[in-house]
Formats: structure tokens, sequence, C-alpha cells
């Protein structure tokens, strides 16, 4: 137990990199999803079809094989390599956001009918609409499995490690485990322990979200988002 | 230099299958343990009460960590007990771990929407409580779930490549070999890619099918 200290700062100097990573990849996952979110409901055939494919296309591969294809494949076919962190919340987000997508669909579709007629009735144009009926309402039923899936995406940073980002796993696994290997357990026991602050920060905030979501459409928190959040995977 | 060698592509794709098999015997022996400890977690997670917060907060634990730092874990803090496993086993462990706690979950929701009147009309044939498992709930529970079983499946599936953080040969690492030796990349992760689109995309339609037909019924 004497080299505590040792890991915990050897395991801090990673911490940016997975923060960063967590945050920018939470940031452009929210963009994607409702980007292609909203697409997937668009009345134009073509802009369902590219959502379609961009949602599907990146749900049905490994999200291994996406950062690899990224990091090895894109640089030549584009010609130039793109800054780690960068190619690492690009893939973050690009993965994310494709499941995402599906959930901004679902949220969007849950707002009763009613509402909507009511928005026409009261002649809002369909932007009025989205921006002031549907949304406010539809972001509610979102923000629990957002929840999940955030915390799915804070795990997948520790994948960053295999395309030679500092943050915490590798810190873990490249520094500290070479040279005190008879300590992993408390190595990896203390990784896990960070690991699992980090997403009950997440779910802290998200649950904040929430109550403030709920309480301006004038409701109190579904039962729903009351239970335990959890990282489950989505297939 | 070309971007898109064809011929290289024919070269690879025998190692690409070879990796496929690691990657699917990996995907299927996990499914099995996720699919039996889930099942034993959920029914634990129903026991007494302090065996009931005992599972929860393993359970809570397990799934808010990455699945690549447990799969880390097990392969270096095992052998510090004296117990050696091949990667390719550890990794089948972590992701059978790992996906319990997620099965388990399922389970429990498969479990919990089984009537209240079944538990009693079980007591009042005063069936032993192995029987009412598994001759009244699990029944009624596990067809109900199977859809969402499935797509923890596929997503294990997905998984497996972080396998090769400790050494196992799967279709991924199969194209680290290739593309380390040749420097040729493009081929080799576009072909991995669509191999997983190939497989998962309609396993995902199929389980998709399910569930609807499941939800008319």
């Amino acid at each position: 137990m004497d080299n505590l200290g040792t890991f915990l700062s050897v395991l801090s100097q990673g911490l940016p990199f997975t923060i960063i990573a967590t945050v920018g990849g939470i940031a452009l996952t929210i963009v994607l999803s409702f980007v292609a979110g909203l697409a997937l409901l668009s009345s134009s055939r073509t802009v369902r079809i590219i959502a379609r494919v961009y949602v599907e296309g990146l749900r049905g591969t490994s999200e291994v094989v996406q950062l690899f294809w990224i990091f090895f494949a894109l640089p030549v076919l584009v010609g130039f390599q793109i800054v780690p962190i960068w190619a690492g919340i690009l893939v973050l987000g690009l993965n994310h956001g494709a499941y995402g997508a599906e959930i901004v669909r679902g949220a969007v579709q849950s707002v009763p009918r009613a509402q909507i007629e009511g928005a026409i009735a009261l002649n809002l144009t369909p932007a009025q609409r989205m921006r002031r009926v549907v949304l406010p309402q539809a972001v509610v039923e979102m923000l629990p499995p957002f929840n999940n899936l955030f915390i799915q995406l804070l795990k997948s940073t520790a994948l960053l490690s295999f395309v030679s980002i500092n943050e915490i796993t590798r810190q873990a696994q490249q520094v500290l485990v070479p040279r005190f290997n008879p300590q992993a357990f408390e190595i990896f026991l203390l990784l896990l322990v960070m690991y699992l602050v980090m997403s009950l920060v997440i779910t802290a905030v998200m649950r904040t979200l929430e109550r403030v979501a709920a309480a301006r459409v004038g409701r109190t928190p579904s039962a729903r988002s009351r239970r335990q959040a959890t990282g489950a995977g989505v297939a | 230099m070309n971007v898109w060698d064809w011929n290289f592509a024919g070269q690879i794709i025998p190692a690409l299958l070879n990796g496929l098999r690691i990657t699917l015997v990996a995907t299927v022996l996990g499914s099995l343990i996720a699919f039996v400890l889930g099942l034993v977690l959920a029914i634990l997670g129903r026991g007494p009460r302090p065996v009931r917060i005992v599972v929860r907060a393993v359970v809570e634990f397990v799934r808010s960590t990455p699945l690549l730092v447990q799969v880390y874990f097990l392969f270096f803090v095992l052998p510090t007990f004296g117990v050696v496993l091949p990667a390719l086993t550890v990794g089948v462990l972590a992701l059978g771990l790992h996906y319990a706690t997620y099965t388990s979950e399922v389970y429990r929701a498969g479990i919990d929407a089984v009537p209240r009147g079944q538990w009693e009309a079980a007591t009042a044939l005063s069936l032993p409580r192995s029987r009412v498992w598994t001759g009244v709930v699990l029944p009624q529970a596990v067809p109900r779930v199977l859809p969402a079983l499935g797509n923890y499946v596929i997503s294990m599936f997905k998984e497996t490549p972080l396998l090769i953080g400790i050494g196992v040969l799967d279709i991924v690492g199969q194209v680290r070999e290739v593309g380390g030796q040749s420097f040729r990349y493009v081929e080799a992760y576009t072909i991995a890619g669509l191999l997983f689109l190939l497989l998962s995309y309609p396993a995902s339609l199929a389980v998709r099918r399910l569930e609807r037909r499941r939800a008319v019924r």
C-alpha cells in the first residue's frame, strides 16, 4: 500500500486526456445525435437514407475498428494525420452519436400527437413547433438514456490507450504495471475507482439537468430516471 | 502507391477470416458465461437483504467501469495469485463477467414482469422454492427477454476486438499483423469493418424482428 501516492500521481497525469476526450466526445455526440436524429425524421427521403446509413454503419461496426481506421487508414486516404486526441474525440463522437440519434428520434416520436396538432392550431411555424413545443418535452425523455450513453462513452475512452493517447488506462498499463507488477491489483483497483467516480459525476450532472428540464415543462422527473442509472450497452 | 490494392486485399482475407473465428469463439463462450452468470446474479438480487445489497453494488461497479480495464485487471492480477491462464481464456472470462452484469438487469426486468399472481399461486400450491423458479417464473421471464439478450450478444461481438490489448489475435489483431508487415492499412481495416457490419447488421435486424413479433403478441 506504500506506493499508493505514486500510483495516484501517475494516474492523475492521464486524467486531463480522459476528461478532454470524455467532454469533447460528449459535445460531439450531442450535436451528431440531434442532427442525425432529426434527419431520421425528415420528410425528405434522401436525408432519411443518409442518416440511416450513418446510424447503421457506425452501430454495426466495432468501435476499436473505427478507431484504428481513423488512425491508420484515413491518413492514407486524405494525406494528413489528425492530432491523436482530436481523432479520439472524433471516433467517440461519431460512434456514440449514432446511438444518440436513435434516442433523439425515439424521444421526438414519443411526444403526443395532440401537442403537435395544438401547435399547428396555434399557427406556429414548423421551426417554432419543434423548438417551442416538441423539443422541450422530448428532451425530458432523452436525458435518462443519454446518461447511460455518456457513461458508455466515458468507458470507451479507455480504448484510446491503443493509439498512444496517455489517458489514465495507458498510464496504468504502460507506466505503472511494468514497474510495480506485483501490485497490479492495487493499480487497477485504483484505476477502476477513478472511472467509477467519473461516472458518478456524469450521473449527478444528468440528474440535475433532468430536474431542470422536467420543471421547465411543468413535470417532476419520471420514475424511470429515479432508478439507478447504468452504463448498459446498447446494441 | 495505390490507395486500394485488390490483390493485397485478396491475400489478407484468409488471415482475417482466421481472426474472425477467434472473435466468434470469444463471443459465443463469453455469451454463455454472461447468460448463466447473469441469471445467477438476477436470482441472488432477489435474495435476502445483505446478499441483495452486495450483488447490486458489484453489478453497479462492474458496469460503470471500462471492460478494457477489467480485462487488464484479470490479465495482470490473476498471475499474482498464481493463476496463469491463456490470454483468450482471460478475455472470455472478462467478457462474460462484464456482460453478466448487463444480462442480470435484463433478467431482472423479465422476472419483475411476471405477474404477482403467479408467485402467489405457486406459494398456494406450496411448490418448493427451486420449483417456483424453474417451473413457474423463469419459463415466463426468459422468453420475454430473449431479444434484449440477443442485443447484448451483438454488442459483445463488437467489443471483442479490445482483447488485442492482451495479445489475442482476433480479427483486429490479425489486421495489425498484416498491416504492420506491409504498411498497408486501408484494405485491412476496411475489410475488417465490413466483416463486422456483414455479421452484426443482419443479426440486429433479426433481433428487431423478434422484438416486434413479441410486441404484437
